[in-house]
């Protein structure tokens, strides 16, 4: 059983302005689930859509079932055998499960018309195979995430595939539905199936796979044989050891409490939040993509209401604002995604930085365009911004200067507590340790910091105290000495109830 | 990834009865509104009136058939009313030159034509089909006016108006092409590739893409059947009335979104039926006649209808917050 | 120093066709290119142009107004109607709050409800043209004591040789291109337009914002009903049908996006413009005025398909 499935070498792949896969090798054998590892950026999603044929590499070789091959569209890719289940499903919601597993490769007549009980009887043949409990004729919208994801998992069983992707797949299943998509993937496995699972939890990960290869920065650290291993090596190949020289952290001279919130709970997002964060504090907000970070900090700036909670601003009770009235008393949040929620893309810089201050940019309501243009030289110049002029579109800079833009959107008015949501995922390395920088800088002239980030050594680097959460609760709080990797993966990674009570290993 | 975190549990919250039932709303408006004239006046419900809304619900029923492929597409076409009225007077104007056959046939194939016109427009460009189709507008309807001289066209030989009056029972033959068309698409929609793929190319374009479907030719296809429609409804327009207006079918096509939505198909594609459209068609018909045979003056028909489309976004809103907005 | 050919083409090929044809025109016929006839032009389009500097703000939030039609219609009808009863003051008064009213309507459904645009102002068009005919009883109103009333002055006046409408129309762009332009509020608007998640992010109330352009679509509608109604001294209950249509293929022409976030008053102006100087070329030409359409069709086509290939650099590359 030791087969090759696929094997590439040398792949290299560059966008503007970062090179996002470097002379990347490694293979994948017949009947093993191999993990794909590393941080937020190393690479991992660029490598799996050109596996999947959603990419063209620039150089570099794909040798499939020992033919060497170029993968051009993902229709290609899936008739060779190869499956890419994403993270978010590409199914069609009103279509029903049976359309869904053979989309595009209907069973008709010359005419067109669709073979419907054949459609049917295949699709219920590969489902039932995978041990589901429902029916093909099902409409996928009304079905549960869990389930859609079988369904996607059938198109495999459906189309014969020798080598299926799974990006995250468990990021929005329960435990129960987790044991059963391990039970699925295990099928596959004893099937022949080579799998590649990308994930970022840890326990999964040593759970089930057989070989392990880490990324990072775009290039291959290697790749181990799982049961020869363990987290703390993984983790050391994840970051690297020389990276600790990057951060700069504020000096520790805190003041005042800025903000405390307490009891924080929104339904079905998170429950029972509470911390504080004092003048001068960089807090760091660690957990996986979808643990409800966003969400608090999009609560406490007024993007959404609680269901309950108490927030105070400088030693007051204050009601949730609504963002502008967040704005107007000091709050900043840079946030999660530039473009969709950070920058409007078509503006230039300067309508960018002064959009959530159009009050004090402006004389009667009418826009003081002097100001705003100064306002642009100053911080063009305080952050080394890369742009032709105050007009020039932000959709045209680079990712590195558009956050810079972002920054200095929230910092020009200079608020009292700046929140950055994953400041900086997907920019290059030179922008990355000049935000940090600019991080440490903003705490040291007292202002109060919180960091949120799915980067550990990001949030290590920068934080005086940090804070982890996972499904929506907070699963401990570290600071000092027990600021460790190891201790932040563990909290995030074990499951959450459990992980409340006990945080220190 | 985007800040609005959709809720995991999509389905559950309501039963699956209300649920069809508020997916369906058009019957109820139906079956509503049919009960209410029926106790209001004693011609409502008769056979022949029956017959008489079906004729005159058809011709915007038929334009409502193709627009109802295009919407599922998640596009949108303006071009109808003035592509119908190109048809209807093709259809008499070339009557005296190539006869009456010959001048149907060139009737429905230019308006097809300028279908996929609009359709390769659309997918060549990348122009959103709202421009496109408006330009349609504009231009058919200049091309309405250029070959008619601004004048109505009239049928020389009054046998071709004869052509229509075929009945079956209190069904007109133009009632029956609608039905009989609004089956056949239903069948082509539920039962054929190219029917399932409109869906999926509405409802998820790039899982549609990725799978391998040609989007591009496609949707040219559903415009070409768009324009096929609006050929239909004029040449049996033009037989009906025995004149081609060049301002047939003007606003006909807001009349036929109107149809189509109030239907509950989802205007940005992906969701809906020929049935909803065919309950839409013949809700606005009911309501048209019904208030007719009241007597009450056309403006409570206008209102009405205004109303009722409004009430209906509400119904759907009130469906996509239940089910989890997408 | 070279001349970026494709920059200049994209950002002003517009005004490049547009002068191609007027010089064309031009040189085919002496009595087209004079300041007579300029303003002629000017006051035909005053009515489509002081709608379309409304519906430009609701169209650069990303919205559509389908309604301004029959608003048109109704809102004429009442300002000739009140005229007959509370004079021309009154009258105009009430149209204009009229206007706000059915504005703030749509505003409340697309902007508070998150209404579709098409549908609501597609429905309201229906309602509207309803609200029309039960108003005026379906018959046709006139100014009664045409001669001896003051409304005469905003479709027929003119100061200085210059028609009213055309000191109203161009007069109301320059306000309207200040508050879009310079203002708070047109700052808003195009953020809505351009990202509406970022604009919330950023504290920008989105759904005034919309509400907001909505009342002024409602009126601008409003002036325009105005100066109709003192053109005509009188009003049909058809007398703005297909007015909603013609305003789009004015903006869009003008190169406004119909995706929000883009385009001026000033565009709207050129675009709206184009369309009367096309129709008055061609008629003066000596073809029939609805060969304008075919022509608008051809212009729409290609104006806006160069634009969107030339911001893909598909073009002239």
């Amino acid at each position: 059983m030791n087969q090759t499935v696929l094997s590439v070498s040398g792949i290299t792949k560059t966008f503007p302005g970062v090179r996002a896969l470097d002379d990347v090798s490694f293979d994948i054998r017949a009947g093993e689930v191999h993990a794909l590892v590393g941080e937020n950026g190393a690479g991992k999603s660029t490598l799996m859509k050109v596996l999947a044929g959603l990419y063209k590499p620039d150089s570099g070789e794909i040798v499939h079932r020992g033919e060497a091959v170029r993968l051009t569209s993902p229709l290609e890719a899936r008739n060779r055998g190869i499956l890419l289940i994403h993270q978010e499903l590409s199914l069609s919601p009103e279509l029903s499960a049976a359309e869904n597993i053979y989309l595009g490769a209907w069973p008709t007549n010359r005419l067109g018309v669709l073979d419907k009980r054949k459609l049917r009887a295949d699709a219920q043949a590969a489902l039932d195979a995978l041990g589901c409990d429902f029916g093909a004729t099902a409409r996928v919208g009304t079905l549960s995430i869990a389930r859609q994801q079988m369904v996607e998992i059938a198109r495999a069983q459906a189309f014969n595939a020798n080598l299926v992707i799974f990006d995250e797949p468990t990021a929005s299943l329960t435990e129960g539905e987790k044991v059963q998509l391990f039970q699925t993937i295990e099928r596959l496995r004893a099937a022949g199936v080579g799998i590649v699972y990308i994930s970022h939890k840890m326990d999964e990960i040593f759970e089930i796979t057989d070989r392990i290869t880490v990324l990072r920065d775009g290039a291959v650290q290697g790749t181990v044989e799982t049961r020869d291993t363990g987290i703390a090596e993984i983790t050391r190949m994840m970051i690297g050891r020389d990276l600790d020289s990057y951060f700069h952290r504020a000096r520790a001279d805190f003041g005042a409490e800025t903000l405390r919130v307490e009891g924080l709970t929104k339904a079905g997002l998170f429950r029972d939040v509470s911390f504080s964060v004092r003048e001068g504090e960089v807090l760091g907000l660690y957990g996986l993509v979808g643990a409800g970070r966003s969400e608090v900090v999009e609560t406490i700036f007024g993007i959404r209401k609680p269901d309950a909670g108490r927030l105070f601003w400088r030693g007051e009770e204050t009601a949730f604002p609504k963002p502008r009235k967040a704005i107007e008393i000091g709050m900043a949040l840079v946030p999660e995604s530039r473009k969709e929620q950070g920058l409007i893309l078509g503006m230039g810089g300067r309508q960018n930085i002064t959009l959530p201050h159009l009050r004090l940019f402006s004389r009667l309501r009418v826009m003081q365009e002097r100001q705003e243009r100064a306002v642009f030289d100053r911080y063009r110049e305080r952050l080394s911004i890369k742009t032709t002029g105050p007009e020039q579109p932000v959709s045209l800079l680079s990712g590195g200067n558009q956050q810079k833009f972002v920054l200095a959107k929230w910092l020009c008015a200079e608020p009292k507590l700046v929140i950055l949501d994953e400041p900086t995922r997907g920019i290059d390395v030179g922008s990355k340790s000049a935000i940090h920088e600019l991080i440490a800088g903003l705490a040291e002239q007292g202002l109060a910091v919180i960091v949120i980030s799915s980067e550990m050594p990001e949030v290590l680097g920068v934080s005086h105290r940090v804070l982890t959460m996972s499904e929506g609760r907070v699963a401990g709080e570290f600071s000092g000495d027990s600021m460790t990797e190891q201790n932040l993966i563990e909290a995030v990674s074990r499951q959450a109830p459990a992980a409340v009570e006990s945080e220190v290993a | 990834m985007t800040a609005i975190h959709t809720t995991p549990q999509r389905a559950g919250a309501m039963t699956h009865a209300t649920r069809a039932l508020l997916r369906n709303h058009i019957w109820l408006f139906l079956v509503l509104a049919i009960a209410v004239f029926s106790g209001a006046t004693p011609y409502f419900l008769t056979t022949n009136n029956m017959g008489n809304i079906l004729t005159q619900g058809a011709f915007i029923g038929i334009l409502a058939i193709g627009m109802t492929l295009v919407i599922l597409n998640g596009e949108i076409d303006l071009s109808v009313g003035a592509n119908l009225a190109l048809a209807g007077a093709l259809a008499i104007g070339l009557q005296p030159a190539v006869g009456v056959w010959p001048a149907i046939g060139l009737a429905f194939l230019t308006s097809t034509a300028l279908g996929v016109l609009n359709g390769l427009l659309v997918v060549f460009s990348g122009m959103h089909s709202f421009i496109v189709t408006l330009g349609g507008l504009i231009g058919i309807r200049g091309l309405v006016f250029v070959y008619t001289g601004e004048n109505a066209l009239m049928v020389e030989d009054f046998s071709y108006t004869e052509l229509a009056e075929v009945y079956l029972g209190p069904l007109s033959l133009t009632a029956m092409i609608f039905l009989g068309l609004a089956a056949m698409f239903q069948w082509v929609l539920s039962s054929t590739r190219h029917g399932r793929e409109t869906y999926s190319v509405g409802d998820n374009i790039e899982a549609a893409h990725d799978a391998g479907i040609n989007i591009k030719r496609h949707k040219v296809i559903n415009f070409g059947i768009c324009g096929a429609m609006a050929g239909i409804a004029g040449i049996l327009l033009s037989m009906r009335l025995g004149t081609a207006e060049p301002n047939a079918g003007r606003i006909w096509e807001l009349w036929t979104i109107i149809a189509v939505v109030l239907g509950g198909t989802r205007l940005q594609g992906g969701y809906g039926s020929l049935w909803m459209t065919v309950g839409g068609v013949l809700t606005l018909a009911v309501l048209r006649n019904g208030l007719r045979l009241l007597n009450t003056p056309n403006y409570v028909e206008l209102m009405v209808m205004g109303s009722v489309l409004i009430l209906a976004l509400g119904l759907n809103r009130l469906v996509e917050m239940r089910e989890g907005a997408r | 120093m070279t001349i970026n050919w494709r920059g200049l083409l994209q950002r002003h090929g517009l005004i490049l066709a547009f002068g191609l044809f007027l010089a064309g025109v031009a040189l085919g016929n002496d009595a087209f290119l004079t300041p007579g006839n300029i303003l002629d032009v000017l006051r035909q389009v005053s009515i489509t142009g002081l709608i379309a500097l409304g519906v430009t703000f609701v169209v650069v939030t990303g919205r559509l107004d389908l309604s301004v039609g029959s608003m048109l219609t109704l809102l004429t009808v009442i300002v000739v109607d009140q005229h007959n009863t509370l004079g021309p003051g009154l009258a105009i008064l009430c149209t204009l709050l009229a206007g706000l009213a059915i504005g703030a309507w749509n505003g409340l459904l697309v902007g508070y409800l998150g209404f579709n645009a098409l549908i609501v102002t597609l429905a309201m068009l229906s309602l509207l043209n309803g609200v029309t005919l039960w108003y005026s009883g379906g018959s046709n109103v006139n100014v009664v004591g045409a001669d001896q009333s003051w409304f005469g002055v905003f479709g027929r006046g003119s100061v200085a040789g210059i028609p009213v409408p055309v000191i109203l129309f161009l007069g109301s762009a320059g306000a309207a291109s200040f508050l879009l332009r310079r203002t708070v509020f047109g700052r808003s608007v195009y953020a809505v337009g351009g990202n509406q998640v970022t604009s919330v992010f950023s504290g920008i109330d989105a759904r005034l914002t919309v509400f907001c352009a909505y009342l002024l679509s409602g009126l601008a509608t409003a002036l325009a009903a105005v100066v109709m109604g003192s053109r005509v001294m009188g009003a049909q209950n058809t007398i703005g049908q297909g007015y909603e249509l013609t305003v789009l293929a004015g903006i869009i022409l003008g190169g406004t996006s119909l995706m929000g976030g883009s385009g001026s008053i000033w565009r709207t102006v050129i675009g709206i413009a184009m369309l009367g100087f096309i129709q008055n070329g061609l008629l003066l030409m000596g073809f029939p005025y609805y060969v304008q359409w075919l022509v608008t069709w051809a212009i729409i086509i290609a104006a806006v398909w160069i634009d969107l290939a030339a911001k893909r650099g598909k073009v002239f590359a």
